[in-house]
């Protein structure tokens, strides 16, 4: 019941946020958003199926690309929304397909091979902008209703994040969500016990490939542009952070670990040029002390039941 | 054109290329097939290597001073690394391991940073070989031909290492089963600590020799990691004879693919490894997958 209340405060808080709060404090709440997406769809791979991607980015970046010279053509919804999520979930059946069939480490090099082959293309394809990327991108308007202002884009992407977060819920909850767990735990007895293990491992990467997608599309919304630095390892390598910050196997930790990250960079940076520094030992502490994440911590600490 | 000379010479350059990448590699594959580990942060022991190597070239003048002197500081930084913050995690799984060590190119990429500032930074070529020769009517700088020879000499060095001597039957023994090799009693705590060492110091080793060629910038560390892992991948996990095929295919690959397809050059390498993976799933000298 308290968590029930928490919960339902957080989420007026964030809805209500630009009434309240400046440009920038907005915009950093909306990145957080949009970072949350992606992190939660990796964090179906990883926490719930147990495949470390090295290679999420590619789908992030696919669906920055796809959105941003669909939306120049035309921006409706259709541009921002459903032709970067198709484009990544093709990109993700097919990059998905040769990788699943390896796993452990040889799963994390073949993503990552993967992620920078795209950053390849990207950087030097010319009608995709080479290395400055595409800029101007424009957002989409829907129903005529141009989503130009920060505050009706805060509406659109609370509608997204809300649906998004609904749909992997759903998704880890449901029998085949089980599986993915069983999976997780032991791929082995799946696969005695009958099930086609790399048929689910795959529709797993293919659907948190699509919301990748879907994240790239909104980041390219958000800030107008998008670069070859989307594709880049190190981009995958971030939203992995999140996911462990957070805690793995928990939608919510995904969230709470990609604000974590976001503050902590606009934060730091803000102080002293250090950032990185900072960020790198609180990671390399964290996955010393505090393996379980965020979420791990405040369990074990607090007693907050899973 | 003179297609012949051109040909030669891009194939010198490719070779200069791919052993600069063994010698990073075969530190990847060593660690990985001893401890287990993917050491995402292999890559910043190259560009500590190469910063290490400027600030004593710049102090002492001496590149051969630098040349010996850098790898020894990279190992003691790789040693106090391996002891402090891999050695918890080596019961864990391999997630743990790949993100503490990528936490740590944001570590070490900043320190250089701090250290260095951001700025590009050339190490100059020892004045021995600031010249060029020419070979088949290819002009060749003659440093090249000093990386070429050098690392094909660490390369045979390494290979007398470990398959004849005691040391080498002991890491080739760790390679295969580390668990087993403890049993036997050897201090395999030593002996990891020693292979992560051994392997930041080539890795040290290679940044110093990269610099007159390359130059020194921090996000190096971070580039060069995606190709000595596509060798690692197409020559064979913890294989020491993949890691220097796949060296000097990728180190063609790479060299050739700006020669003849400018607008694609990057992808080249992404190609040989997908048409390799295509046949041969475990590399070139892998172990077949379980």
């Amino acid at each position: 019941m308290a968590r029930g209340v928490g919960f339902a405060t957080l989420v007026a808080i964030v809805a209500a946020f630009p009434l309240f709060a400046g440009n920038y404090p907005v915009k950093l709440l909306q990145e957080i958003l949009i970072w949350g997406i992606f992190a939660m769809s990796l964090d179906l791979l990883m926490g719930y199926a147990g495949m470390v991607s090295f290679g999420h980015s590619a789908f992030f970046g696919i669906g920055g690309y796809v959105g941003a010279l669909a939306l120049v053509t035309s921006p409706g919804l259709v541009s921002a929304l459903l032709l970067p999520a198709l484009a990544a979930a093709v990109g993700a059946l097919v990059i998905g397909f040769f990788s699943i069939r390896v796993s452990g480490v040889y799963f994390i090099m073949l993503t990552l091979a993967f992620s920078q082959m795209f950053y390849a293309v990207a950087f030097q394809a010319a009608w995709l902008g080479a290395e400055d990327g595409l800029v101007g991108v424009p957002r989409p308007a829907v129903l005529g209703w141009s989503l130009a202002s920060p505050a009706a884009f805060h509406v659109y992407l609370l509608v997204l994040v809300g649906f998004s977060t609904l749909f992997l819920w759903r998704i880890v909850r449901s029998p085949f969500g089980h599986v993915l767990r069983g999976i997780h735990d032991n791929e082995g007895r799946m696969e005695a016990v009958g099930y086609p293990v790399n048929r689910y491992k795959l529709l797993a990467f293919v659907i948190g490939g699509t919301v990748a997608g879907l994240a790239g599309s909104l980041y390219a919304q958000l800030v107008g542009s998008i670069s070859p630095d989307a594709f880049l390892w190190t981009t995958s390598g971030e939203a992995l952070l999140m996911v462990i910050i957070g805690g793995t196997g928990t939608l919510g930790g995904s969230m709470l670990g990609a604000a974590a990250f976001i503050l902590l960079q606009s934060m730091v940076s803000s102080y002293t040029e250090r950032w990185m520094l900072i960020l790198g030992l609180t990671f390399v502490l964290l996955v010393l002390f505090a393996p379980g994440g965020i979420l791990g911590a405040l369990r074990g600490r607090v007693g907050i039941r899973s | 054109m003179a297609f012949v000379p051109d040909f030669f010479g891009q194939a010198l350059n490719g070779l200069a290329y791919g052993v600069l990448l063994f010698l990073l590699s075969v530190g990847l594959t060593l660690i990985f097939g001893m401890l287990d580990i993917v050491n995402l942060a292999h890559g910043s022991y190259y560009m500590l290597g190469a910063y290490a190597g400027l600030t004593l070239i710049a102090v002492t003048g001496n590149f051969w001073l630098a040349l010996l002197v850098a790898p020894l500081a990279v190992a003691l930084i790789g040693a106090a690394i391996e002891r402090t913050c891999l050695r918890p995690l080596y019961r864990r799984g391999p997630l743990d391991q790949v993100l503490l060590t990528f936490g740590l190119i944001y570590v070490f990429e900043d320190l250089v940073k701090w250290i260095w500032s951001g700025r590009i930074r050339s190490i100059p070529t020892p004045a021995l070989f600031s010249g060029s020769v020419t070979i088949f009517g290819a002009t060749i700088p003659s440093y090249r031909l000093f990386v070429i020879v050098f690392g094909l000499a660490i390369a045979v060095a390494l290979w007398a290492l470990i398959e004849k001597t005691r040391l080498g039957a002991i890491i080739r023994a760790g390679v295969f089963d580390s668990e087993m090799t403890a049993g036997m009693g050897i201090n395999i705590d030593r002996v990891f600590t020693g292979v992560f060492a051994f392997g930041a110091a080539l890795a040290g080793l290679s940044g110093v020799i990269a610099g007159p060629i390359q130059s020194a910038y921090p996000p190096m560390g971070a580039s060069i990691l995606v190709p000595a892992l596509i060798v690692v991948v197409v020559g064979g996990l913890g294989s020491l004879k993949g890691s220097l095929a796949g060296s000097l295919i990728i180190g063609q690959a790479e060299t050739f693919g700006k020669v003849w397809l400018p607008g694609a050059s990057m992808l080249m390498i992404y190609v040989v490894m997908a048409l390799i993976l295509l046949f041969r799933p475990q590399g070139l000298f892998g172990r077949a997958l379980k």
